[in-house]
């Protein structure tokens, strides 16, 4: 029974990579590219290692896939931050739908 | 020093889960790496360990988690239908959005979840005035206020209970 909600999470991780793989192409400026970039693959492998760590289990494996979704949650969005004020930094623009930049305001 | 026992106590845990069948030659390796570490990068880490040994910070965490969690899962249904969709329906654009936290670790939290939360993304922050500047892929809202309340509004009580007061 556990294995089998395991195989589901591994399941649901392995269609939200694949989502978010997806709008790395689809979405049109390096912004919305990392808000899936973050949000899906963060989720869909936090899932995956949570789907090993209900296969494997109190073991040796399955605590170092937990150890892993805690690092994974503080590191990828940190990763996002530098790569975002980066861009903004060297001067990418937003998409030309974009609503508002209240940051270049600030800078300006 | 206080910062460096805890930051040593900490990453000798992290050690000790990492190699769990553990056995004495792997606990030595494990003691002074953690020494080194505390050693060189101790000062970096929590400047005011004693909130360590409160323990009703660490219930407003566990109840923060599935709070969390149930954010993390609303913004990645969000984001996907949003991908799926062949019209694509994004309206983007950088907000700024004001908070009333002052210490760096309540801060890099609130940003990381910020992040990890529906259709936002934080690009900066300005800790003298408070302001956090945020990605977001459906601007519902420039004003000030109206943007702080619909994106910092979730997490700010709780992460003040968790880290500050």
């Amino acid at each position: 029974m556990i294995e089998l909600i395991g195989q589901i999470f591994i399941i649901i991780g392995l269609f939200f990579d694949f989502i978010g793989c997806l709008g790395l192409v689809r979405f049109p400026d390096v912004y919305n590219r990392l808000q899936a970039a973050t949000k899906c693959v963060t989720f869909g492998t936090c899932s995956i290692l949570f789907g090993t760590f209900l296969i494997m289990g109190l073991t040796a494996a399955g605590i170092k896939a937990l150890l892993c979704i805690f690092f994974l949650v503080l590191t990828s969005p940190a990763g996002a931050h530098a790569i975002a004020k980066s861009s903004q930094k060297a001067g990418v623009k937003l998409w030309e739908g974009s609503v508002v930049n209240q940051y270049q305001e600030k800078t300006n | 020093m206080k910062a460096k026992c805890a930051f040593f106590i900490i990453a000798l845990i992290i050690w000790i889960l990492l190699n769990i069948p553990l056995n004495v030659s792997n606990l030595i390796i494990g003691v002074v790496v953690s020494v080194f570490a505390a050693y060189f990068v101790g000062d970096f880490f929590p400047q005011r360990p004693h909130l360590l040994f409160h323990p009703a910070r660490y219930f407003w965490f566990f109840l923060y988690i599935p709070i969390f969690v149930w954010q993390c899962l609303k913004a990645n249904v969000d984001v996907a239908l949003r991908i799926i969709r062949p019209s694509r329906p994004i309206n983007p654009g950088i907000v700024k959005v004001q908070t009333s936290l002052k210490s760096d670790i309540a801060l890099t939290f609130l940003a990381n979840s910020i992040t990890l939360t529906p259709g936002t993304l934080t690009i900066d922050l300005n800790k003298e005035e408070g302001v956090l500047y945020v990605h977001w892929i459906d601007v519902k809202s420039v004003d000030i206020k109206k943007a702080t309340e619909l994106i910092v509004g979730k997490f700010e009580k709780i992460l003040k209970k968790i880290f500050e007061e």
